[in-house]
């Protein structure tokens, strides 16, 4: 992060670098003309001009390679088509605002740039305020400071871990999954379903099974399941066909381990589910409910005769409650988001409670005596106060979240990566992931370039003015 | 398990970031003892593949063969999953390793064009010429000058079944598509057993089936006239085998965690789900399967078994994908290296290792360590000239090699909607249509 607030940096030439970069432009520009009039004086103040280019040199060369260079060699760049022979002028320009997977990763980083940033900020703030209150003020900090320590990529594949679907292994969705069971458990046989073809007693009717024929006093049904593997039930009682008489019939498991067994008939080995609710339907009203017992059957007391459905209603098949789909299509950005979140807050944190310790405590002092609630004080005193931090760490965190890359590349899957692609990313996949297009790679990293000026000249200006 | 693809890839970014010489260590034991009678003495080959780990270990073994006989140093360095990506920066940069080998014959073309390949000496053409059987070279060839020589094949037409599974359900291995569909995968699914695992968040797996179905529906001249975009994605027998495919797709106990949990699932996860977790009973994918189901604890041959991929159609489909070595820097030691790999010679040593399948013809299938791939080769062997090669890597790599683009993504949309087979054909002809005409 430092290099956004020092401008990339030379090693080896402090003096030089430190200056050329952001704040101290003005400053130094100041006394060079200054130099040159005193130069005609014997006695001028500042070290020579020659002395001044030789001190600047190495920067201005290795901001020249590094930074003007690639600049102007991008923008000649994508000018040209993937081979670089064919000049296309604003072609690639063009592109990047009429194809669909390029408008996709522009509306991302447009979320990105509303969401992110403030929440970092507010965070941030609330972090930095409340730790001035705390007693282990430092420990907070640390943690919420150590995320920083961990390169990007590492954040990615551990968040890539967090989000994973399955409960056992995914963080986010075992403590969602564990609140989600402590208020509704899942019961019954999630994934039983009647076999489908046309000898099959029972067939599905919007989630419930319902039998196909109507059902009469004197003959027991039978609802043949599959779908189960037989070890889910391997310790229940084995199903046996209800004692004729009433409404009455047996709901059991038609899978025998290895196959075989008559299909549709209750066989030795075949175990009985038991628990299931059942219900007696007749003209679309539920005339009679039951359960089934131990071995499968059930039996529906005291029902008027007539003709009537058996309909196993849906709760008995429920899939379990598996958590999130995080990694989906739907809310990949967001989930990325957070992950960006968990970097970044701490880093936000620590440069606002700086600001923090240097807000004059007479102001907030004197506040009180006059009678202001903590609130006032907050919202009225402090965030004014804080006003140029807050604003430093809000448009570095915009500049940041322009060019977000790492995260979004490691933890979106292949599949929905083009639902959380980005423009960094894209531009990256387009000149070197396979596109081969380094003339439409060029376009996009000008294309960046001109989002991410207006918010570095606003951070230089500020400085400027800081300065003076 | 989840864990272990990710850190590879990681690793193998890590790997690719650094650019690496990652094994110089072997260099030393071949070329001291009898350096005056070698040919190559103090040559440098510097060789880029995707392979890492097992493959990388196998493949090295090879090298050292080479050095053994040559006295040339080689360095291997692993350009991680996207060869195109590691690659194109150091062809730019003017900086390529001598020798690379690609896994999309996409490449070799894109490659050629940009003119940073070299074409093979005539020696090499001649070990070719004696070796492989005339698709091979064509396939190497653009514009009739010939730069790649194919020197690892997988048979990508299979489907890797759990023979407990199968066991516990009482299905069969299928011989036709409506078997597997209607008899095998429905016994499975009424067992309670998931019949197919798929590896939506790889894109490549999907393409592989699709191409399956499709050469064993359409035929090999519709596959030829696809795999150019001569007939556009709109033909209707595109339709067919997208329905066939949705056949599977469609059907929510057919894939293991649905549509949304096979998307999030990559290469290998879903064989490791077949074998690992006993989850799922079949998987459809190459023979390099072998790796994972021996990893995950079964015995390939006994637990994990292999069926020929069934004729949804007319023709029984036979499709090879392959990694191509191409020369980027003119070297004598690099056009050795490619006849030394290109030879009966090279590919013997290479064949003895596990995990491994050779495309020349001269490689006898006595070399390789198992029965399963005995067989394979065999197949290969006298398929001859009506095999297809894989068809995504025939395409353009915008099209049929890039994560998250063209057919992957395409086909990933249809996973996750099958009931649109038209609205997946024209976003494939969109796509098809802007990749090719590049």
């Amino acid at each position: 992060m430092t290099e956004r607030l020092n401008g990339p940096q030379a090693p080896g030439d402090d003096i030089p670098a430190a200056g050329a970069t952001s704040g101290p432009i003005e400053t130094r520009s100041a006394p060079a003309p200054a130099t040159r009039v005193d130069s005609s004086t014997p006695h001028r103040l500042g070290p020579s001009p020659r002395m001044a280019v030789f001190f600047l040199l190495p920067a201005v060369l290795l901001l020249g390679a590094w930074v003007v260079y690639p600049i102007i060699y991008s923008i000649f760049r994508s000018l040209f088509d993937s081979t670089g022979d064919r000049f296309v002028g604003l072609g690639n320009y063009g592109s990047i605002f009429t194809d669909s997977a390029t408008l996709t990763t522009i509306r991302n980083n447009v979320i990105w740039v509303v969401v992110a940033p403030l929440i970092v900020t507010v965070l941030g703030l609330i972090f930095a305020v409340l730790t001035e209150r705390i007693r282990w003020a430092t420990a907070f900090k640390l943690i919420l400071f150590m995320p920083m320590a961990v390169s990007l990529l590492a954040a990615g594949v551990i968040f890539r871990l967090v989000y994973e679907q399955d409960p056992d292994k995914g963080v986010a969705n075992a403590v969602i999954t564990a609140v989600h069971d402590t208020f509704s458990s899942s019961a019954g046989y999630p994934g039983a379903r009647p076999r489908e073809n046309d000898q099959a007693p029972a067939a599905v009717q919007g989630g419930a099974v319902v039998t196909k024929q109507q059902v009469q006093a004197g003959q027991p049904v039978l609802i043949p399941l599959v779908g189960l593997s037989p070890d889910v039930v391997k310790d229940a009682a084995p199903a046996k066909a209800a004692p004729a008489g009433g409404v009455s019939g047996t709901v059991w498991l038609d899978v025998v381990r290895g196959g075989g067994g008559t299909l549709n008939q209750i066989d030795p080995q075949e175990k009985g589910l038991a628990g299931i609710t059942v219900e007696a339907v007749a003209g679309g009203a539920v005339k009679g409910t039951a359960e089934t017992t131990a071995d499968g059957s059930f039996h529906f007391a005291g029902l008027p005769a007539g003709s009537y459905v058996v309909r196993l209603p849906q709760s008995n098949f429920q899939a379990p409650f598996n958590g999130i789909t995080w990694l989906g299509p739907g809310l990949i950005t967001p989930a990325i988001i957070g992950a960006y979140i968990w970097v970044w807050a701490g880093f936000a944190m620590v440069l606002i409670a700086a600001g923090l310790s240097a807000i004059p405590r007479d102001a907030l002092e004197a506040a009180r005596i006059d009678g202001a609630t903590e609130w006032q004080v907050f919202r009225r005193i402090t965030v004014p106060l804080l006003t140029p931090v807050l604003l430093v760490v809000f448009v570095t965190m915009i500049i940041n979240v322009l060019k977000v890359f790492d995260l979004v590349f490691i933890i979106a899957p292949g599949s929905v990566q083009p639902q959380a692609n980005v423009i960094a990313l894209e531009m990256w996949r387009v000149s070197f992931g396979g596109g081969g297009n380094q003339g439409m790679g060029s376009a996009l990293a000008i294309f960046l370039l001109v989002l991410v000026l207006p918010f570095m000249i606003f951070n230089i200006r500020r400085f400027r003015r800081d300065e003076r | 398990m989840r864990k272990l693809p990710l850190t590879v890839a990681v690793l193998a970014l890590a790997a690719a970031a650094c650019g690496g010489n990652t094994t110089p260590e072997p260099a030393q034991s071949g070329g001291g003892t009898t350096a005056a009678a070698k040919p190559l003495d103090g040559v440098k080959i510097e060789v880029a593949a995707k392979w890492t780990g097992d493959e990388q270990a196998n493949f090295e073994k090879v090298l050292k063969a080479f050095q053994a006989k040559t006295g040339a140093t080689v360095t291997y360095a692993s350009t991680g999953e996207d060869t195109g990506a590691y690659l194109g920066p150091r062809i730019e940069g003017g900086n390529p390793p001598d020798v690379a080998i690609l896994p999309q014959p996409g490449l070799v073309q894109q490659y050629a064009d940009q003119k940073a390949l070299k074409p093979l000496s005539p020696e090499v053409q001649a070990q070719i010429d004696q070796n492989y059987t005339p698709y091979w070279k064509e396939l190497g060839s653009v514009g009739g000058q010939v730069y790649g020589v194919l020197v690892k094949a997988a048979h990508k037409s299979l489907i890797w079944y759990r023979q407990t599974a199968f066991d516990d359900a009482g299905a069969q291995p299928a011989t036709s598509w409506d078997d597997l569909i209607g008899k095998t995968a429905q016994t499975l699914a009424d067992s309670g057993t998931a019949p197919f695992a798929l590896c939506g968040a790889s894109g490549w797996t999907l393409t592989d089936l699709f191409e399956n179905v499709y050469l064993s529906s359409a035929g090999p001249e519709n596959y030829d006239k696809l795999a150019k975009h001569e007939i556009p994605w709109t033909d209707p027998s595109v339709a067919t085998a997208l329905t066939k495919m949705g056949q599977i797709f469609g059907k929510k106990e057919f894939v293991l965690g649905g549509a949304s949990g096979a998307l999030q699932t990559d290469f290998p996860t879903c064989a490791t789900q077949v074998y690992g977790q006993k989850k799922a009973a079949m998987v459809i994918e190459a023979d390099f399967v072998a790796v994972t189901a021996a990893e995950s604890g079964a015995k390939v041959g006994e637990e994990a078994k292999i069926m020929p991929f069934p004729k949804a159609g007319d023709t029984d489909p036979v499709i090879l994908g392959g990694d191509t070595a191409v020369v980027l820097k003119d070297s004598k030691g690099a056009q050795a290296l490619l006849e030394f790999l290109a030879s009966k010679e090279g590919g013997e040593v290479w064949a003895k290792q596990p995990g491994y399948l050779s495309p020349n013809r001269n490689v006898s299938p006595d070399n390789y360590p198992d029965e399963l791939t005995k067989q394979l080769a065999q197949t290969i062997i006298s398929a001859g000239e009506s095999v297809r090669y894989d068809m995504s890597d025939l395409a353009p790599s915008a099209f049929g090699g890039t994560d998250g683009k063209g057919e992957w993504k395409d086909l990933q949309d249809f996973l996750r909607n099958p009931s649109d087979v038209k609205g997946a054909q024209e976003k494939l002809e969109a796509d098809a249509a802007k990749a090719f005409t590049k």
